[in-house]
């Protein structure tokens, strides 16, 4: 069956001319069928469209095109513009709103052979751990659904996990694709800051988001990284630099340095993700890995500067919807209430509190308070992070404290939730590259291990990830039927 | 610090947001309880460290100046809720 060879393996099989592109997206268009709806994972799909996709990758197959990932289905976070279908970042504002054009990684992901693969639900515009923002309902979880599958990646997240897709693009602010990986029990990858293209991903904090992905395996999630990677003109924030191209052979462990640090387990750490997080150490330790334990103090403030930086970038990117250019109107007696109208009608309420919350902190009398103190505390946190990284090879943690919650478990108390980023707001704040892999089960629940790179060091942290999976115990598929 | 319903109000007017006075309660709940969060920040001394809008330290990024293939404009108007005569229509700004 197709739906159970990695994303690698398929790629391999098609181009070796076993399998056919279109047999591939039969395949999960057929689980997609079955199980989409139950999970709520995707807000487009489009089973017609993406068989038309592969016939056409079978013509450029036949026409004796080189395709690194030819007849790959690969499903697309809906914050990330897709030229001709729907992009409506899980909001009200954006219902309808079909793109002139397409995102830089999907451009490329088509231009390697990918076929585009529906779109996946998100917390509204980026912006939740739990998936529960979204405009269009939840995301459930394929390990238990009744569980959140985290967020705000979390349908791209559960569509891999269940194998409704064999890869998929996320995006993340503070951990969007790296802890609802977690939480599904997936690799996500986010890169360093620069080194994946913004063009056409609906900007959340300009300074943090990077586009990444989310795959089964290190293997897979390093085949698309090298695919969507390397510089793009279209996007001023892109590094001189080429794609992420990872050695993946190595494969051992020996003499990896890898730091840990209690402020990166933090007091909200589950018992049981504790346990299964220490039993990963030891692992990693019995293959070679030297472990050494080292303090990071300004973690304590990286959540509360993440909540005034990222809210500030987005009071200003969410700027552009005022029911003009895209999406629909609520019309006022002028144009400013015609404005105010739409936004206070159309965004929901966690949005509303983001846009708030960055007004205040930008507006006279607090910038001082608050914006310019969290932008000298993500000096230092970066400055630390970067002392540590100069002598060893990764920072390794918990993704998430936590292992998937309830649905309505969290919404009475969103800074509860909001504390749930602390292992992973690090990494953007300072630009690192940072992966989640699945390290074992909790209560029959995935736990995630992060490991954290020093900036354009991705190819490296790739390695030391895929050599850890292979060192760590498979966790398996979901029991979904 | 704590914020006022009267600041909510105002914040919500800057930001272009209408807001139900219901909404603006909630908020205001919640805004007060991430403003808890932030104390730790607000009460430290961070003299001579220079704060960082950005991870990455880029220099003013210039491209050479070609023209490329614009968007068309019936693609630009195709999104927008009222447009006519290739242009997008907004309520009367400026009175005769």
């Amino acid at each position: 069956m197709p739906v159970d060879r990695t994303a690698t393996e398929l790629v391999r099989d098609v181009q070796s001319g076993r399998l056919a592109p279109s047999e591939v997206v039969r395949a999960y268009a057929e689980r997609v069928d079955r199980f989409g709806e139950r999970l709520g994972a995707f807000l487009w799909f489009d089973a017609e469209a993406a068989l038309a996709e592969a016939r056409r990758v079978e013509e450029r197959l036949a026409a004796g095109e080189s395709l690194p990932l030819a007849g790959l289905p690969v499903a697309i976070k809906d914050n990330i513009s897709t030229r001709g279908i729907p992009t409506t970042c899980a909001s009200k504002i954006l219902e309808g709103y079909v793109p002139p054009f397409d995102a830089t990684v999907v451009e490329r992901l088509r231009r390697a052979g990918a076929v585009v693969f529906g779109k996946t639900n998100l917390d509204e515009f980026a912006m939740g751990g739990s998936n529960e923002t979204s405009a269009f309902g939840p995301v459930r979880n394929p390990w238990d659904l009744e569980r959140s599958p985290g967020g705000s990646s979390g349908g791209s997240a559960a569509a891999v996990a269940a194998r409704l897709a064999p890869a998929a693009l996320g995006s993340d602010t503070g951990g969007s694709i790296r802890m609802p990986a977690a939480l599904c029990g997936i690799v996500g990858f986010k890169p360093t800051y620069g080194r994946c293209s913004r063009f056409g991903l609906v900007a959340f904090g300009s300074s943090l988001d990077q586009i990444g992905p989310m795959a089964r395996t290190v293997e897979d999630a390093a085949l698309v990284a090298e695919a969507i990677t390397g510089h793009d003109p279209k996007d001023g924030t892109s590094v001189a630099c080429g794609p992420v191209r990872a050695d993946l052979s190595e494969g051992t462990l020996k003499g990896k340095r890898l730091a840990y640090s209690k402020e990166l387990t933090g007091d909200a750490l589950h018992p049981a993700v504790a346990r299964t997080f220490e039993q990963a150490l030891e692992v990693l330790r019995a293959e070679g890995a030297e472990l050494a334990e080292v303090s990071l103090p300004s973690v304590r403030l990286a959540v509360s500067t993440y909540y005034i930086l990222a809210p500030a970038e987005a009071s200003s990117n969410l700027a552009r919807f005022d029911g003009v250019r895209f999406g629909p109107r609520a019309e006022g007696p002028g144009h400013v209430e015609t404005v105010a109208r739409t936004r206070g009608r159309l965004f929901g309420h966690e949005v509303k509190t983001r846009i708030v919350i960055g007004t205040y902190v930008l507006s006279a009398g607090y910038y001082e308070a608050y914006y310019a103190k969290a932008q000298q505390a993500r000096t230092l946190l970066r400055r630390e992070f970067l002392e540590v990284l100069d002598r060893f090879d990764a920072i390794v943690s918990p993704t998430a404290p936590v292992t998937a919650f309830r649905l309505g478990e969290m919404s009475a108390d969103p800074v509860a939730l909001k504390m749930l980023d602390l292992c992973t707001i690090p990494a953007n704040m300072g630009g690192f590259c940072a992966v989640s892999i699945p390290c074992g089960l909790a209560e029959g629940l995935p736990v995630g291990l992060q490991l954290l790179g020093a900036p354009m060091r991705d190819e490296a942290l790739l390695g030391t990830a895929h050599a850890a999976e292979r060192a760590l115990p498979s966790i398996g598929a979901p029991p979904l039927n | 610090m704590s914020i006022s319903l009267e600041e909510v109000r105002h914040v919500a007017k800057l930001a272009r947001l209408e807001l139900s006075e219901q909404e603006m309660v909630a908020l205001q709940s919640e805004l007060n309880a991430l403003l808890g969060l932030f104390s730790e920040i607000e009460s430290l001394d961070f003299d001579g460290v220079e704060g960082q809008s950005h991870a990455v330290s880029l220099q003013n990024v210039w491209a050479e100046d070609i023209p490329g293939e614009p968007l068309d404009r019936a693609a630009a108007l195709q999104n927008s809720a009222l447009s006519r005569a290739g242009l997008f229509v907004v309520p009367t700004i400026i009175e005769d």
